[in-house]
Parts: structure tokens; sequence; C-alpha cells
């Protein structure tokens, strides 16, 4: 097999990021931001800045069509005034879309320089900041990329089934606004992103090539925000599924909010639309961000990471690799309370 | 007596051999390969009255059977430079006039990333197509006889991502060349052609088509392909719309050839731009497309066949012709 992204690859900044947080992942996996700052302070020793004073790109508003361009260049604006206020010039979004926000914003204003003082003007007037463009922009994904052969050793399991001995084999999913919209922006550029891929075959896991791999996970901004159009984003998300399903995955890894939560969530719909399940057992084909995934090979522990927040569970993909973990901690609050655990589906085994 | 100097043994430039050397002029002929007329001897059967190609590559090799035509195979071209006294010197050797007919390669499919092409096993050139129709065995990735064969036109030409902008002219008819030779060979496999628009501008090329459709069973889908991937089964999945129709389609197929177009060879590129005649996408430039297509800005520099634009072999063996005869004329 020819590697054709091998020649697609990106500068990525060594150290000194800006880290800006999304508006939705931490509701949805709600450890993974955290993880990703303690793997890169802990693990790496990289310094990386968690502004408070952070807000919104405007992303799900802007490709909504309800945020006009001239607006979420403002706001970009101020996220990168924030920036430079804290003495930073390698930006890092959390958010595949915000990413995305980033890099047509920043590609606008080299092709317009008009534009960039247009923003600097709203900027003035709307709040008297100022800002620099990032010297760097990077998507955290990258950043786990660039060092996955330094986290590997310090990593207590690999993606290995325990009990075959063979490796995982795991479905891939990149967002779209990683580089389907600036094709260089991504490593591997848009046909065969290999920014996940190369992590998954780093840490000892099989990548599973199927025919809808590059297909919307469903997502699709307009597809899912209008009640009436759901209907074209669970079809979407399905096509996946039974694309990918004769190949039996062990979990799917994603770097996008959207892609995560709509491959995860939507098969619980599928479950309770059609009694179907895209694994022997029916339970589920378990859903992880990169930065979760990670932490449980770095032996992080799967509660903190927040994965009892899925739609999926992980536990028997836990078995697999051999993770230890205490189910009577799975819902346990911060302060040790136990909070109730949620009801059982019937369509979805947990 | 004069001395020329032929770069490339393709069709155009053994023509134009022949045809100095009929007029009692002696000829070196350089070639880089191990052989003359790489880009036929590698086909099986040639549009449109499938001819046999090793006939006709015969037929053109006999014609360097001249003893004023001197052939050198292995040559690679090192030097190329105008002398002080106005000739030409090729490798240490001094001509009077000198042919550049150093035609063309094949687009690298594997740079439409978004058709799988060295990913998929399914999925072959048109060149290797031809190299199956040569053996007169076709089979899918698993080994098998396919069902059912998808040609797709236009890989690598009319395509603003892979910067060629240019119609490469003779994919089209190769296309139904190879259905048709591909029907004969599986007579029960569906055969699929998607294009953009067919341009049968040739002889005998509007007939084909209709032959490939009346007489062949061949099904033509106005549509090009957007994504090709491998299926489980080591099939490939094509995603297109059928825009007769205004329907997205998506069909699975044993195999799949993309009709690669033609880009101008690594010696057109680098000779052409050593001697500042580079035209458009790398082509090597004559001064005038209609009235003066062989001559060159450079006094004793000419060019001929595939090296200016894409061109069939008919066209190109007259192109040899044509460029001889300027350079009879201008002594």
């Amino acid at each position: 097999m020819k590697r054709y992204w091998n020649e697609y690859q990106k500068e990525i900044a060594d150290d000194r990021y800006f880290y800006e947080r999304s508006c939705i992942r931490q509701t949805f996996f709600p450890g993974s931001e955290a993880a990703f700052l303690k793997i890169l302070r802990e693990e790496l020793g990289k310094d990386i800045c968690d502004n408070p004073h952070q807000h919104t790109c405007t992303g799900i508003g802007y490709h909504s069509d309800v945020v006009p361009f001239d607006t979420t260049m403002t706001v970009v604006a101020r996220l990168f005034s924030l920036m430079k206020e804290c003495g930073y010039s390698n930006y890092v979004p959390s958010c595949v879309t915000s990413f995305g926000v980033f890099t047509e914003v920043m590609a606008k204003w080299a092709e317009n320089p008009a534009l960039k003082e247009k923003a600097r003007q709203y900027l003035w007037e709307a709040c008297r900041r100022e800002f620099e463009v990032p010297d760097n922009i990077v998507h955290p994904s990258d950043i786990i990329y660039k060092f996955r052969f330094d986290l590997k050793p310090r990593m207590r399991y690999q993606l290995v089934n325990r009990f075959t001995g063979k490796p995982l084999r795991v479905v891939e999913h990149i967002g779209c606004h990683y580089a389907k919209i600036f094709p260089e922006q991504g490593i591997g550029k848009a046909e065969f992103p290999y920014v996940l891929a190369g992590m998954i075959e780093a840490w000892g896991g099989e990548v599973i090539d199927y025919p809808e791999r590059r297909h919307c996970c469903g997502f699709g901004f307009r597809q899912y925000l209008v009640r009436e159009n759901r209907g074209y984003s669970i079809a979407n998300t399905k096509k996946k599924f039974e694309s990918m399903e004769p190949y039996e995955p062990d979990f799917i890894l994603t770097n996008c909010p959207g892609c995560n939560m709509f491959l995860d969530k939507w098969q619980y719909t599928i479950a309770e639309m059609e009694r179907k399940t895209y694994d022997r057992d029916g339970y589920g084909i378990p859903v992880l961000t990169y930065e979760e995934l990670t932490g449980l090979l770095l032996g992080y522990d799967p509660w903190t990471l927040g994965l009892q927040m899925h739609q999926v569970q992980a536990e028997r993909l836990l078995d697999k690799i051999g993770i230890a973990y205490n189910p009577r901690e799975k819902y346990a609050g911060s302060n040790g309370r136990m909070l109730n655990p949620p009801a059982k589906p019937e369509c979805l085994l947990v | 007596m004069n001395k020329f100097a032929i770069i490339g043994t393709g069709p155009a430039g053994i023509e134009a051999a022949a045809t100095l050397a009929a007029h009692h002029n002696e000829v070196d002929i350089y070639e880089q390969e191990n052989a003359p007329l790489g880009n036929i001897r590698d086909k099986a059967f040639l549009f449109p009255n499938f001819a046999d190609a090793d006939e006709v590559a015969g037929r053109l090799l006999a014609r360097l059977d001249h003893p004023l035509i001197h052939l050198y195979t292995d040559k690679g071209i090192d030097q190329l430079e105008e002398t002080p006294d106005g000739g030409w010197s090729v490798n240490g050797n001094t001509y009077s006039r000198v042919l550049l007919a150093t035609g063309y390669r094949t687009f690298d499919a594997g740079r439409k990333e978004e058709l799988g092409y060295g990913i998929y096993r399914g999925i072959r050139s048109s060149l290797e197509m031809e190299q199956m129709l040569r053996e007169q065995k076709i089979t899918n990735a698993n080994g098998d006889k396919p069902q059912r064969i998808v040609f797709l036109q236009c890989v690598g030409s009319r395509d603003e991502k892979t910067g060629n902008l240019y119609c490469s002219k003779l994919c089209c008819v190769t296309a139904v060349k190879q259905a048709i030779e591909t029907r004969k060979l599986l007579p029960d496999a569906e055969i699929f052609i998607f294009y953009m628009d067919l341009r049968m501008w040739g002889q005998h090329y509007e007939e084909l088509y209709r032959q490939a459709q009346q007489e062949y069973g061949i099904r033509f889908v106005r549509g090009r392909i957007s994504e090709a991937g491998g299926t489980y089964d080591g099939r490939v999945q094509i995603k297109s719309e059928d825009t007769l129709m205004g329907l997205p389609l998506k069909i699975t197929t044993d195999l799949l050839v993309l009709m690669v177009g033609m880009e101008p060879s690594e010696g057109t590129r680098r000779l052409a731009g050593q001697c500042h005649i580079c035209g458009d996408y790398g082509f090597a430039q004559s001064i005038d497309p209609h009235t003066d297509d062989n001559r060159t800005a450079h006094r004793g520099l000419y060019v001929a066949g595939a090296c200016k634009r894409p061109m069939t072999l008919t066209d190109a063996i007259a192109d040899g012709r044509s460029a001889a005869v300027v350079m009879l004329a201008e002594g």
C-alpha cells in the first residue's frame, strides 16, 4: 500500500502553546481537555496556557449562517489578543471546527490584508484590544501525533487485545474541518489524514480502512441543528456503521467534538429505531477522543477521563486492553459521594 | 551533407529520421531506454481499427533500418547546447540541426488521492489494463474474473485539482477501445464508462462509440467519480453522480480502471526547460501552433510529436514527417 500521507507533514510548534477550549466538549467528554493539559504538562513537560477569559469562536453559529463573517473574525481577533496578552504565539484550539474557523480567517486575512485591518478596527472599537496573528496554529491532535513516540515509553498499556495478543482494530474518524477545508493544514491532507492513524499504529493498534472511511459522521451543522433535517444526520451515521460493521472494530477514535458525539449517541438512537447495534453482542462500538485514548494508555483513571458520560460504555474495551478500573467508582462525584447511575436502555446493552 | 540529431525514438522521432535519411542525410537518433517505441510496445491493440500494436511498432521500427540512420539506445542526453557557429552539440557530438521528440509520460493516478490508486488493489490505471489486455487475461484484486468493470475518464486531464486543465485527447477513444476488448474477453461482465463528455473527434471514433453501445452493450454514465474505497471482499466502492438522471450513485465494482492522461515526459520537461522553450504545463513550445509548429525560438532546434501537447500516434507520425520537411527546407 502506498502511503501518500508521508509526503504531507506540517510544522507543529515544540512548546509554549496557548490553549483554547471548546464550547461543547466539556459537556460530552468532560475529561478530555483536562487530560490533554495534564499530558502536555506532566508527561511531556510543555508550557501550555489555559486562559479563563476565553470564549466561543462562533464556529457553530458561523457554519449555521446565523453569525456573519465580520463578527466571526472579530471574535477570532479577540481570542488572538488574549494569546498576545499572555505572551504566547502558538495557538491550539481544542475543537476541530474552531481549528477550521481560525485557519479560514487567517487564510482570508492573508489573501486580503484589508480584511485584517477591518478586524483590527472592529476589535478596537468593541473592546479596545489589539491582536497578533499566531506564528503557528495546530490542532491538539497534531501535538499528540507529534509526540506519539515520546509518549509511548510512558504508557502502561498498548492497543493489543490481551486475550488474543492481536492488535486492536480501530476505526479512526477525522473531523471535516481538520483538513477538508485546507488540506495542507492536516497531517496526511484531506483524503487519507494520518493524524489519528499515526497514533493508533504507534501504540500497537491496526487501522481499519473501510469504504465509508471518509464519509461525514452525520453531524453536518444544518443537518442536525434543524430538527426536520435530522433524518439526514442519522442516515449518514448509519451509512458509516453499516460500512464498518464487517470489519468488527474494537472502538472508534475521533478528533472532533461533533463526530465523537454523533458516532456515540446515534448508536443508541439507531438501536431504539431499528433494534440494531453494530457489534456482535449488542453493546455498541465505543467511541473515544484521542485525549481519552492517550490518557487510558498512560494509565489515567477511566472515570476521571469521563468515560461514564459516553452513550456506549467502555468497560468491555477496557477489559480487552487490560486497563484496571473500579466499577464502584463509576458514578462517584468529585467529593466521593455516589451519584445515581443512569437508567439502562433496553436496546443498547451496558 | 548535413548531420541531424533526433532525441527520442517515439513515432515522431522515427518518422522524422526515416524522412531525413530518405533524402540522403545522416541521422543520429538517441533513446534513453533500451529500445524504441516504449509507448506503443506496451499497448495491445490500437484505436480505432484494433490494429495489432506490435505489428505497427514493427513497421515503424523497420523505418529505422537505413544505412544513414544510427540508433543509440540507453543514451540519455547529458548535454544539449548551441555551438558558436550556429550548430548544436548533443552529448559532445556536433550537428547542424536537432529535433526534440521526447514525447510524453502518463499521469500518475496516485496524485488523485480520492480515487485510491495504489492503495486499493482493485484499482488499475489504463496502462495496467492495457497490459492485461495484451496478456488476454483480466483479473480482479483476488485474481478472479471480474463481473463488473468501471472505466473512469479524465484522470489527470481537464482537472483543476491536479493543475492539468487540458484535454489529453485520446483517453475517450482509448476507454471505448479497452471496453470493447474487455467485452470480447468477458462476454458476461457489466461494463461501464463514466465520462464528463465524450470527445470522439477522430476518423471512425464516433462509429466506435456507437458500436460500443449497440453491439457490445457498454453502458455510459455521465458523471465523475468523487471517491473510491476498498470493500471488505477486495472490491471497490465508488461514489458518483449520474448527471443526466440528476441522481447520486454508489456502486461496487470488481475493477476500476482509471484512464490516465498525458503529461510531458521527464526528458521533455528537462530539455525544454534547459533550452528555454518550455510552454504550458512543461510541454515544449513551437513558434506558432498553427503556421510554424516545428521550429522553435532557437535556430536549428525543432520539436515534434507529443512533447508539444497530447497527440495520437497518427498525428505524431505526421508531425515527425512535417518536422523533417521543415528541417530539410532550412538546409
